[in-house]
């Protein structure tokens, strides 16, 4: 659908993957053959490293050309074309040449039973690499709006859609043609005691342990970062300058991920204001676990236990304190959410 | 290939006990018998081998029990994920088991195999248990990967089988060093590495190839040609579907994939091949009955027709019961015995499964490094989590 609003506008753009013409494994593109032509909307061969050459080359002689990757998991086999000729092919040729016209599209992230292989979140690998963007939309709206603008966006991007979407969310989509801006956080809920950083699938899940605080008492701000390179390091200062505390999540492992960017970016600009060290509540450091889904997800009490213990960061100080108690409990926590998650799958 | 059953548990019949009712095996089981391949093979920088292939009653009715036993095997697994005792992803081989069968009948457990993600035949095949498949497809602790990987993830490292890998076409050049290491230990064994039609696109084969042939290892490309990757039928995807032609330099050898003896003829004419000469490619023509994978149908891309015009003409147990029946081997209600056999095995394999638990929290964080490596995870707030290894 937002790909049709893309056709209808302009005749040098293409669409193309493994299956796609068929409508792609996650029917993202059913019905676009049909209607803007094969010779547009096609299939490729099973060879991710090739397909993206291919789009960098067809993107190159000033096409906008629009790749999907069937799983961002199936990204690494095109990894380097995205690393080394995607992203410098401007820097390099002294801006002689660009791919500029180059999107992306793979979805990411839990499907709930995905395992090893369909379920990563491999967004910070590519935040490493000047020279392109990394976009994540968090609905259906929004992911209109934004690929648009990174289809017409004379970078080249990388565009990751939370696949957990595909099938749960619904929303009114306008018909008509309209572009949300790149590089621009949003503030999705306002709050004064701590702010909350996020994007894609997991704003919902932090909108839930926001809602969850509120019953407590704290106010949390929820941004969604929308633009992962480059992002919108001033929205987010001026929140954390409001608030005293920041709080980062995302699904993939957290060692390296891009919460520990924007942590150390906050940390420096925000240093006196800050109240509490920022929380990173993140995936595991293991690879992504088959049954043991639900334990290594950043699930919303441990997004609450994590805003609960920011805010409460001084007074846990005070050895009488609950909240201090809480913590010394917190060696068998991920234990407790374990088992709560499977109770809650048992059921 | 030696009985499946008899490396399934205790529980379960051994194999003779199910050919003690038929008639000529106990006598002649070993006496040769020799057959004709459904079709000729054909050879790419080769002269193919006979159509002639010699066996045995005990090997026929060895090929009708393993074969029945996988196709069951799938058949459960089908039920199992739709009533979501298995979840993830879960791709089935019923239609190909004449692949695995031939091929373990031509080689030993010495010989490596390594294949993609539809790899619960193949684990079959190298001795594994229904057990082991069953509590793996659940994500429990008897599984082969201790519950830990899925239907993806099946290996068994006793018998040379490297796994059941999910990144199309990633398991080929890794096939490359296995046989590396083989040659140079000049221990006499080779590599099987599988890849399906859809894979046989992806550049990693050509550097596969190119390395194996450079340095004349005993590879042996095996191309599980099921006409589709996904949706997409194999001409759609490759401007040349001849597989077997596609190693150029490297010689190839084209069989029917559904006749287990020209499989068997095949692996061993390639083995002997790859330790004289270097690598070659086999592509076995082969049909999958399933869908790609559990959320695929597999009939919006393909005709009913087309599918059930395959069961009919060239399913490869039925291949094998005519062969039985017609040598006077077992009658018909004997060979029907057998799979009602095989049916309770995998029924009570399927019991002891869900008897298995879940395995142990803690090995979320296990064999991620080696133990002792300081493996850490972090738990919820800033608070570091360690994980203490069992
Ligand atoms: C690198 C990579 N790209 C895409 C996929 C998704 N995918 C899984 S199987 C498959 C089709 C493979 O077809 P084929 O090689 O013919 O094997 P078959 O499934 O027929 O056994 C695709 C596209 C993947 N697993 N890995
Ligand atoms: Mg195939």
């Amino acid at each position: 659908m937002i790909l049709v609003a893309y056709g209808r506008q302009v005749d040098c753009a293409y669409v193309f993957g493994e299956d796609v013409g068929f409508g792609g494994v996650f029917r993202c593109t059913t019905g676009l053959s049909d209607r803007f032509g094969k010779q547009r909307v096609f299939n490729t061969p099973l060879c991710e490293q090739g397909i993206v050459g291919f789009a960098i080359g067809l993107a190159a002689m000033g096409n906008r050309a629009i790749a999907e990757i069937q799983f961002a998991d199936y990204i690494f086999p095109a990894f380097d074309q995205i690393v080394n000729e995607a992203a410098k092919f401007r820097y390099r040729s002294g801006n002689q040449f660009n791919c500029g016209g180059l999107t992306i599209r793979a979805p990411y992230g839990a499907v709930g039973h995905g395992g090893h292989y369909h379920s990563q979140s491999p967004e910070a690998f590519f935040c490493h690499v000047p020279g392109i963007k990394v976009v994540i939309p968090r609905s259906p709206q929004q992911a209109k709006g934004l690929l648009l603008s990174s289809i017409r966006d004379p970078n080249p991007v990388v565009f990751f859609e939370p696949k957990w979407l595909y099938r749960l969310a619904v929303e009114e989509v306008p018909e008509n043609d309209y572009m949300l801006p790149l590089s621009e956080a949003e503030v999705i809920r306002e709050g004064s005691d701590i702010t909350l950083v996020g994007w894609g699938a997991q704003l919902s899940v932090m909108e839930q342990a926001c809602v969850e605080a509120e019953k407590d008492g704290i106010s949390c701000e929820l941004i969604d970062l929308k633009t992962l390179i480059p992002w919108d390091k001033e929205k987010i200062e001026s929140s954390v300058n409001k608030t005293g505390r920041l709080l980062v999540s995302h699904e993939a492992p957290i060692t390296g991920g891009f919460g520990a960017e924007i942590s150390a970016s906050i940390t420096e600009r925000c240093f006196l204001r800050l109240e509490a060290p920022v929380a990173r509540v993140c995936g595991l450091d293991t690879p992504f676990p088959l049954v043991f889904e639900p334990f290594y997800l950043p699930t919303k009490n441990k997004i609450l236990d994590a805003i609960k213990s920011t805010v409460n960061y001084y007074s846990s100080y005070d050895k009488s304190s609950p909240v201090h108690q809480h913590t010394l409990l917190e060696k068998n926590h991920l234990w407790i959410y374990a088992f709560n998650a499977l109770d809650r799958r048992v059921a | 290939m030696a009985q499946l059953t008899r490396r399934t548990t205790d529980l379960l019949k051994p194999f003779s006990a199910a050919l003690s009712s038929t008639r000529l095996l106990t006598t002649t089981s070993t006496t040769p018998i020799t057959v004709e391949t459904s079709l000729p093979f054909t050879g790419h920088k080769i002269d193919p081998p006979s159509r002639s292939v010699e066996t045995t009653p005990q090997e026929l009715m060895n090929f009708f029990r393993d074969m029945a036993l996988m196709r069951r095997m799938e058949i459960a697994a089908d039920s199992l994920y739709k009533a979501k005792l298995i979840r993830g992803f879960c791709h089935l081989y019923d239609g190909q088991e004449a692949v695995s069968v031939g091929m373990e009948a031509a080689i030993t457990k010495k010989d490596c195999i390594i294949t993609a993600y539809r790899d619960h035949c193949i684990f079959l095949g190298r001795g594994g248990t229904l057990l082991e498949c069953f509590a793996e497809l659940m994500g429990r602790k008897d599984g082969c990967s201790k519950g830990k990987g899925g239907s993806m993830h099946f290996y068994k490292k006793d018998s040379g089988f490297y796994g059941g890998h999910g990144i199309v076409g990633a398991q080929i050049p890794l096939g490359c060093g296995l046989a590396f290491a083989q040659k140079y230990s000049k221990d006499e064994n080779v590599t099987f590495a599988m890849y399906g039609d859809g894979a046989a696109n992806q550049g990693q084969l050509f550097e596969a190839l190119n390395m194996a042939a450079l340095w004349d290892l005993p590879a042996i490309l095996v191309c599980e040609n099921n006409h589709y990757g996904m949706g997409t039928a194999e001409w759609r995807a490759a401007k040349s579907p001849a597989y077997y032609k596609r190693g150029d330099y490297v010689p190839g050898l084209k069989a029917n994939g559904m006749d287990a003896f020209a499989v068997k003829q095949a692996c061993k004419f390639a083995k002997e091949h790859a330790l004289k000469n270097g690598p070659i490619i086999l592509e076995m023509d082969t049909y999958r009955y399933h869908g790609h994978s559990m959320s695929d149908p597999g009939s919006t891309y393909r005709t009913r027709d087309e599918i059930s015009g395959v069961r009919q003409e060239r399913d490869p147990i039925e291949r094998i019961r005519k062969l039985v029946l017609s040598h006077d081997l077992a009658t018909e209600k004997e060979l029907k015995d057998i799979e009602k056999e095989v049916r309770k095995e995998v029924d009570e394999a399927i019991a002891q499964a869900k008897e298995s638990p879940m395995p142990d929290p803690s090995e979320l964080f296990t064999n991620v490094h080696v133990k002792g490596f300081g493996v850490e995870a972090f738990g919820a707030d800033r608070k570091e989590l360690r994980a203490v290894l069992p």
